[in-house]
């Protein structure tokens, strides 16, 4: 008897939820380990881990708070990997945004916000669609290799940022910490009362999953996506444009990101300072590939990775684990799924 | 006792994959010193028959006799112990070492110093008996594929093979270099070795056989000897019908000039001129065959021409406009279709379903109110396109990579022909395929002809290109050394060209 790997000639959905859910498994008896090596019953700490994350309204309302980012940011990335186009950058480009409507706020704080926040989404969009599309031009034009550009253009990000807060920024109000002045008013994104949803994000964000649905599965742009992802060569010879579609998914994918950086400033920090993503734009290339690269499945998984992010900070507190342990989690839920990949692809026969 | 006789007999041999038979209770002998063809369309069962004798494939069931004696054959190790030797479709030379250092790769005994001057000598000795012309220092990588094939003869020579096994091994060569290889394959025979040819062109198979066993699905059909057959019947026992050699070619006014190439230089892929000063043309209604061996330039010719590769140099028009260096999707939208020959990696995306293969080119124009696809048109279409062009596929919803090779082509076939091009490319549109869907195709390109497109046809295949040309023009070393009428040819003219020994003054 021999063991033999070939193509499987169907897709299938349940195969695919299936290794999905393994995936989860697996990644959390592996942390189970470490939790037991730290002298921790895991059992005790995953139990935290889910009672910070979904025990309480209060829990709830900070996992949303975190899955608003992870949604947004993994909506974009979610168009891009469908194209094959491996954006690693939404972290930057959700910086970008951030930046973008730290600038109108602090430009424009008399202006009312019926004006001004939309201003802030449109141009915290703009942002992080540009620093989305010059990766995306040198990858069209030139073939230079996304991953390195989109990774770099992260680090130009993050050090602009630092820039403006040490520097030119820096508030006056702030006792030197690096942060810019706090906003207007008319700059902060209303909350649901006695949480820090920023609802309006929020609501952005629901509207963008249906959107993204539409365009990726209903709308010809989504047909040229798909047809490129599986075989550029094969897109190429059919005329569709690479150009036009790395570009496009750039945009999409670098624009929600921006979306997400204006929702944390306006929304959560109500100014610009150093450590305004906790890493949502790297923990949303995680999101995306869980999700199977799915809006709805974006959504079920930015939740989820919201709440861990809530728990990891729960045993932080509560048993003075390390929050790393989380981002080994993360790691590993993102090796599996990668892994368990060839198991939807391929199938194993048994031969003689 | 021992029958010295039979170098090889298989009795019984079955072979089941997953969904067919492969090897249906196949008997097969091949006498000493006889050569012996396996004939059958594709998919027969011919290779997977000698890959059982090889010891690359296990047998479900059956006996192998080498020489009178049962045998075991678990690996081509075991095999080539028993003195069989075969030679693949693809090389497994390797490109940077000498012709002597591939011969004794595996070989090299015991030695910490490599005996090279031996081995020389002894593939010197070989090459001589059987009239090969070598030069065993020369590297892998300077050679042409019908030296490299050589090589590989050899090899299985120097390994002590009396059992040669050879599939398809002139796919790769021109007319003369194949003339060349027979006259070895002969020498080998009178020499008392056994050469089994797998083929499935009949006009070879009656040049160099012996005996001839026909194979039809799996199963033996019958064993013949050559001068007790004809072309004609062993054709019948191959496809189980009388095939129609000459197509009826339709009378066609030819028309305007569609196709206009003047002067035009391509580099391949290694960045090397691949296509070098060519001129062209082809009219409305006209069918132009390049003639040539495979890696001649054809391949960047037709891609230049359809806008996916870079022209270096001269121009390109079509109906009149120049469109030189394009991008794709205008030449396409301007009526250029394209059948790639890699009809899997570049023409198809076989991950997609079949509906979402045939809509690819004109999606564009079944989009509604904004950016939406109309999915029921879309339905529809492919439906149409299923039946009209006789697809097996259950649904439109299939994933394309379900289906057969000649399904596959019969998909881009439909892609193509459905926008009603205006000029057609078509590059080795029947390679791979089995009789009858090559058929299928040649009749729809000839259908395409009649209804006035201009085709720009690239094959191999000789028979092909005659058959459907109104004019042959041959490709050699990216010129083209020659056009001329179809009713002037002359297939040895052509052969000529095709190896470079000829080329007509215009």
């Amino acid at each position: 008897m021999k063991l033999r790997i070939e193509r499987s000639p169907f897709y299938s959905r349940l195969k695919s939820i299936a290794v999905m859910f393994t995936s989860i498994i697996l990644a959390l008896a592996l942390v189970a380990v470490i939790f037991y090596l730290y002298g921790v019953n895991p059992l005790i700490a995953y139990g935290k881990i889910f009672r910070g994350a979904f025990g309480s309204p209060y829990a709830w309302s900070e996992t949303m708070v975190k899955a608003i980012p992870l949604l947004l940011c993994g909506l974009g990335l979610a168009v891009a990997f469908k194209a094959i186009i491996w954006n690693i950058g939404a972290e930057g480009q959700l910086l970008i945004g951030a930046i973008m409507a730290t600038w109108i706020a602090l430009s424009f704080p008399d202006i009312p916000s019926t004006l001004l926040i939309p201003l802030m989404f449109a141009l915290g969009f703009l942002g992080g669609a540009i620093w989305g599309l010059i990766p995306g031009l040198l990858k069209a034009k030139l073939g230079v290799d996304e991953i390195i550009t989109t990774l770099m253009m992260n680090y130009i990000a993050d050090n602009l940022l630092k820039h403006l807060v040490y520097g030119p920024w820096k508030g006056s109000e702030e006792w030197g910490f690096p942060y810019t002045n706090k906003f207007s008013y008319s700059a902060q994104l209303p909350r649901i009362p006695g949480t820090r949803i920023h609802y309006p994000t929020l609501l952005i964000g629901l509207i963008l999953t249906v959107s993204i649905y539409v365009l990726l599965m209903k709308s010809k742009w989504g047909y040229e996506i798909r047809v490129v992802g599986e075989s550029r060569e094969a897109a190429r010879y059919a005329g569709i444009s690479f150009t036009k579609i790395v570009l496009l998914v750039m945009v999409v994918s670098g624009g929600l990101a921006g979306l997400a950086g204006v929702g944390e400033v306006a929304g959560i920090q109500h100014r610009l300072r150093v450590g305004v993503s906790p890493g949502y734009g790297y923990t949303a290339i995680i999101v995306a590939w869980l999700g199977r690269l799915h809006p709805l499945g974006v959504l079920a998984s930015s939740i989820l990775f919201g709440g861990l992010m809530v728990g990891g900070d729960m045993i932080q507190v509560a048993m003075g684990l390390p929050f790393s342990v989380i981002n080994i989690f993360n790691g590993l839920i993102l090796l599996f799924i990668i892994g368990g990949e060839i198991l939807i692809r391929y199938r194993v026969i048994l031969t003689r | 006792m021992i029958n010295e006789e039979l170098a090889v007999k298989m009795v019984g041999i079955t072979k089941r994959f997953p969904g067919v038979i492969a090897n249906n209770n196949i008997n097969f002998e091949v006498k000493r010193g006889e050569i012996h063809s396996l004939l059958g369309e594709n998919g027969a069962g011919k290779t997977t028959l000698m890959n059982i004798l090889y010891g690359l494939y296990a047998m479900d069931k059956g006996e192998i006799y080498i020489y009178g004696e049962k045998v075991d054959i678990g690996s081509p190790k075991d095999a080539i112990k028993l003195g069989i030797g075969m030679i693949h479709q693809h090389f497994t030379l390797v490109p940077p070492f000498t012709v002597t250092e591939n011969i004794i790769l595996g070989y090299e005994g015991n030695n910490l110093i490599l005996k090279t001057d031996e081995a020389e000598k002894r593939i010197m000795e070989l090459a001589e008996k059987y009239g090969f012309e070598v030069d065993p220092r020369k590297k892998v990588m300077y050679l042409s594929v019908g030296e490299q094939q050589r090589v590989e003869i050899l090899k299985a020579l120097y390994r002590g093979a009396k059992i040669l096994i050879l599939d398809e091994p002139t796919s790769v060569l021109t007319p003369p270099e194949t003339k060349q290889l027979f006259n070895i394959l002969r020498r080998m025979a009178d020499e008392g070795k056994s050469v089994i040819f797998i083929s499935h062109k009949l006009d070879e198979v009656m040049e160099i056989s012996d005996r001839i066993t026909v194979l039809r699905k799996g199963k033996v059909v019958s064993t013949v000897s050559k001068d007790e057959t004809s072309k004609r019947e062993l054709a019948k026992m191959m496809v189980g019908r009388e095939v129609i050699f000459l197509l009826s070619r339709p009378e066609v006014e030819v028309g305007e000039i569609v196709l206009d190439v003047q002067g035009l230089f391509v580099l391949d892929d290694r960045g090397l001129t691949a296509v070098k000063n060519v001129y062209l043309n082809v009219r409305r209604g006209e069918i132009l065959g390049i003639a040539g061996v495979a890696g001649n330039g054809q391949k960047e010719l037709a891609e230049a021409i359809v806008g996916v590769r870079k022209a270096l140099k001269g121009k390109i028009f079509v109906e009149g406009k120049n469109v030189t260096n394009r991008p794709p999707y205008e030449l396409m939208s301007m009526g250029i279709g394209y059948i790639t020959e890699d009809r899997v990696g570049k023409g198809l995306i076989i991950d997609l379903t079949v509906k979402e293969n045939l809509i690819s080119k004109v999606y564009s124009a079944m989009t509604r109110k904004l950016f939406f696809l109309d999915k029921d048109l879309a339905e529809r279409y492919s439906k149409w396109l299923i039946k009209e062009f006789d697809i097996v596929a259950p649904s439109p919803e299939t994933p394309a990579k379900t289906l057969s090779g000649g399904n596959l082509q019969k998909l881009l076939l439909a892609r193509e022909l459905a926008i009603e091009p205006t000029l057609l490319v078509a590059s080795q549109p029947t390679r791979g395929l089995d009789v009858g869907a090559t058929e299928y195709i040649r009749e729809r390109l000839l259908e395409q002809k009649k209804r006035g497109t201009a085709i720009l046809l690239i094959s191999e295949d000789l028979e092909e290109i005659l058959g459907l040309s109104d004019r042959v023009a041959v490709m050699y070393e990216g010129e083209i050394m020659g056009v001329l009428p179809v009713k002037d040819a002359n297939i040895e003219d052509i052969g000529l060209m095709m190896a470079g020994a000829k080329r007509l003054n215009r």
